[in-house]
């Protein structure tokens, strides 16, 4: 349940509008590599098809892939559960702790576990994961949640990093070089990683035809965490299934690229099998897709792979920072997933954008993000989550634009009050508009009244 | 009623029709010249080194300058035993490791590497410095070809390693050597 | 060729010179312009903000104007975008669909219909372009930096037939202005952060002018640039065109 609203959190964070200016720069600036490397690829715009086509025809296929999934994992010795919901998802996942007797957890990025709060539910419960992606890990000291699916602490400047590390870590004060700082991390976490006894990772795509996972990383902290650990634990969406290996290709020549320009990220790790006298889990979870897979109008938000080259495309995103969006996954994306998961926290997100379509054009599986952003408003004002007064004046604004006599005698009379008694609406308190912009002029005439004068 | 038929039930009501698959054989679409010189480029400007060897000394001689006088050095790639070790301890201090690959991907700098060829699956992780060593040969365009060639599930595992570890969680500033190892050197034969 | 001219609402009420503009031009191109003359608005900000189910009144009365047309021009990407998606009529959807096929934003079909090659006008001045993202991302009048595909333009190729003009797009060239319908008052942090912005990328190119083919974006910039008290003035891409035109063109 969320009680921040996207328009009052974005107000305040543009309150440092140099920050502000900061955080849109560098967001811009990942979104430029994301050109570059898209534009070396001189059949990019066919990959997107390809991608989309992949993910259109598993989601129309879903059941049959993903129990072929699983009976290919079982018969590599891979132990797979069902999770309804983000609930079942904790608790399988608390009860592989429990009944391995294991005190020490490492995980590396999964949104999912976000999406499902898995790491408070475990704290709940003594268990303390440690996070191991730098950026998770510094958000983690700092009790805030990842304001980017990719990048989670982007919205942070080197010295909030040097502080948290000065303080969990004993780094030196006032030492900002990323270098140093990644070095402490590296030292600290390694520890970590050899003494790990369950790994916790997310999962980037599941493989139907042969029961494997793949997880694309580049730190190395998925892999080590999984190798050193006696139990590796990969949680996905049954979304992330695609059917056979060769479709490996298509995504992962455009996943990095879209996410930060790299032509592939350092590690694509393909699990097969548990290692020698290891145990390997895959949980699969729902938590709301199967319903959104109902929907025709949004059921091409599952086909997402979570690259987040939504978010640094969106001049609304880069300006108002991920926790604006107060969910699991912000952006362009989130404002589609969410209101699935939570009409009522999240009704304010479809609104958090201008419609301008960027995020649709930079989507490697061609999600038609911004026209599910148009639906999901009106499934939402359908639903009364726009509030009385507003349904009231759009049903006045309905009423006056079918009347053309009312709409001109309002458009006049408006203009009127506008050139006698200005101060009405040059009001910073009662006009929105008047905060930050003047007002247009008034004009005497209309355009009709104008061709009723001269041309008619 | 199960979660796991419960989730089926509600994917098998809710779906679309079955949307077909469309062949597209975009996978033809790159160039094969120049597969060495697009490697090199593209592997040495994401942090990685390359080096083209017509002998194995280089790689010998590189593991002993590199790891200087006193740092361990595990050479699974000329049949050091390092083992079925699991414990991470066994191996933390391993300084460099040398690892045979297996294809190598021109178009992003990546090169296969399974469980034969690296032997213990904490290796390429946990060494301080990792060095690989392909075969010209096995130089391919692009992702798609990459795949019809390898049988990523003959092992348990299998990665591509495309460069040295590294990370931008710190205000986008790339720091080469993250968790991973700090340096990635190709060789190839 | 006869067009029909529809006006969105709020160029009919604040800045009807552009309409004026967007008329003269096309009969200077050898077009007999009509005007519907109990058109109000195409519906979009209720549409936009949620409330396309109650514009059922505003679409008949849109049909009711402008059915019949194998023509209907607009100076705007953003209206014009929404007729083409949105227009119905559960009664006579075959009337609808003809509206839908038969609507266009003036340098779409200025450039497709028209295919004027030549403009024999004349603006000798520095002009910034926006272009507009529903015009350009909705009706595909530009190409787009975000897509891998060859470059076009049809604003900047009109742009470029005018004597004198010289033309500077801005850093972010096709970075949304921040206006989005209702979203310039209900986040209006935002709206006018993204506003500003834009601003900014064409004072430091020290533009005279900033020119668009979407009137709303152009009033939002506007009101930032009169708050700022800045050198720069708006204009619709009609009225440049429309500038010291000559009639035998």
């Amino acid at each position: 349940m969320s009680t921040i609203n996207h328009a009052k959190a974005s107000e305040k964070f543009i309150q440092d509008e140099p920050r502000t200016d900061w955080h849109d720069e560098t967001l811009w600036f990942v979104r430029q590599k994301r050109d570059k490397a898209a534009h070396q690829i001189p059949d990019w715009e066919s990959l997107r098809d390809s991608a989309s086509n992949i993910k259109d025809h598993t989601l129309s296929n879903l059941d049959a892939y993903l129990t072929q999934f699983e009976k290919k994992a079982t018969q590599n010795n891979i132990k797979v559960h069902w999770a309804a919901d983000a609930k079942e998802h904790n608790e399988i996942i608390y009860s592989i702790i429990r009944d391995n007797n294991i005190k020490k957890v490492v995980k590396s990025k999964s949104m999912l576990t976000e999406e499902c709060h898995l790491n408070p539910y475990l704290l709940e419960r003594g268990i303390d994961v440690v996070d191991t992606d730098l950026g998770e890990r510094i958000v983690q000291f700092r009790e805030e949640a990842p304001s980017h699916i990719v990048l989670p602490a982007i919205h942070l400047k080197k010295e909030d990093v040097s502080n948290t590390f000065h303080q969990h870590l004993g780094t030196e004060k006032g030492n900002y070089d990323p270098q140093y700082l990644t070095e402490a991390a590296r030292n600290h976490l390694r520890e970590k990683f050899v003494h790990s006894q369950l790994a916790i990772t997310g999962v980037n795509f599941a493989i139907a035809e042969t029961g494997a996972i793949v997880v694309c990383t580049n730190e190395g902290n998925a892999d080590l965490g999984v190798h050193a650990a006696d139990i590796h634990v990969a949680c996905m969406g049954i979304e992330k299934i695609i059917p056979s290996t060769q479709h490996l290709a298509v995504f992962l020549r455009l996943l990095a690229r879209s996410a930060t320009g790299q032509p592939i990220t350092t590690y694509s790790s393909h699990f097969n099998k548990p290692g020698t006298g290891k145990q390997m889990h895959i949980v699969l979870v729902d938590n709301g897709r199967t319903k959104q897979l109902a929907n025709p109008d949004f059921k091409n938000s599952l086909k997402c792979i979570r690259c987040a080259a939504c978010f640094n495309t969106c001049p609304v995103y880069r300006r108002s920072g991920g926790h604006s969006y107060h969910t699991a996954v912000a952006g362009p994306i989130g404002a589609i997933l969410s209101p699935n998961l939570d009409r009522e926290a999240n009704a304010d997100l479809p609104f958090a954008s201008t419609l301008c379509g960027s995020c649709t054009n930079v989507c490697p599986v061609k999600i038609d993000i911004h026209q599910q952003l148009w639906k999901w408003r009106q499934t939402l004002m359908k639903e009364g989550y726009g509030g009385a007064s507003k349904k009231l004046s759009m049903q006045a604004m309905a009423m006056v634009l079918s009347k053309p006599a009312l709409y001109r005698f309002l458009g006049s009379a408006g203009r009127l009050t506008m050139r006698l008694f200005p101060w009405l609406l040059n009001n910073k308190k009662f006009n929105p508009w008047y905060k930050q912009r003047d007002m247009p002029a008034a004009p005497k005439q209309s355009f009709r009244d104008w061709y009723k004068n001269n041309k008619a | 009623m199960s979660s796991r038929e419960t989730i089926l039930k509600a994917i098998s009501n809710n779906r679309s029709a079955l949307i077909p698959l469309e062949n597209a054989d975009i996978a033809i679409a790159s160039n094969s010249d120049n597969l060495l010189e697009k490697f090199t480029a593209v592997l040495t400007s994401i942090g990685g080194q390359v080096e083209v060897i017509e002998s194995i000394d280089p790689v010998n001689d590189y593991l002993y300058k590199i790891a200087g006088k006193d740092n361990r050095i595990v050479n699974v790639f000329l049949g050091d035993v390092v083992g079925n070790t699991t414990e991470a301890g066994e191996l933390e201090n391993v300084f460099v490791a040398c690892i045979a690959g297996g294809i190598a991907v021109a178009e992003n700098g990546a090169v296969w590497v399974d469980e034969s060829m690296m032997v213990n699956r904490m290796l390429p992780f946990i060494c301080q410095h990792l060095v690989l060593v392909i075969k010209d040969g096995n130089l391919v365009a692009n992702m798609h070809e990459a795949y019809g060639k390898i049988d990523t599930v003959a092992t348990g595992y299998g990665v591509f390693i495309a460069g040295p570890s590294k990370t931008a969680d710190i205000e986008q500033s790339l720091v080469i050597g993250a968790h991973g190892p700090r340096s990635l050197k190709v060789f190839i034969m | 060729m006869i067009v029909a001219l529809f006006v969105p609402c709020y160029i009919d009420q604040f800045y009807p010179q552009v309409a004026v503009a967007t008329m003269e031009l096309l009969q200077k191109l050898g077009c007999t312009v009509e005007f519907p003359m109990n058109q109000t608005c195409c519906g979009q900000p209720m549409a936009n903000a949620g409330f396309a189910s109650f514009s059922s009144d505003c679409d008949k009365n849109f049909i009711k104007n402008f059915k019949g047309y194998d023509y209907i021009v607009a100076p705007s990407g953003s209206c014009v975008l929404h007729i083409k998606e949105h227009l119905h009529d559960a009664n006579d959807e075959a009337v609808a669909n003809k509206i839908r096929g038969s609507v266009f934003e003036l340098t779409e079909f200025i450039a497709d219909v028209l295919k004027i090659e030549h403009i024999n006008a004349s603006f000798s001045h520095k002009v910034g372009l926006h272009p507009g993202c529903h015009g350009q991302r909705g009706l595909h009048t530009s190409s787009m930096s975000e897509l891998v595909a060859p470059a076009f333009s049809k604003p900047e190729k009109l742009l470029n037939m005018v004597k004198g003009l010289q033309l500077i797009l801005p850093k972010r060239v096709d970075e949304c202005c921040g206006f989005g319908g209702t979203f310039c008052v209900t986040e209006e942090a935002v709206s006018a952060k993204m506003g500003k912005d834009r601003v900014k990328e064409h004072e430091d190119n020290e533009v005279e002018y900033i020119t668009s083919g979407d009137t709303s974006c152009l009033m939002h910039l506007e009101g930032i640039l009169n708050r700022q008290q800045s050198k720069i003035k708006i204009i619709h891409i009609a009225e440049i065109l429309n500038a010291s035109l000559h009639v035998n063109n």
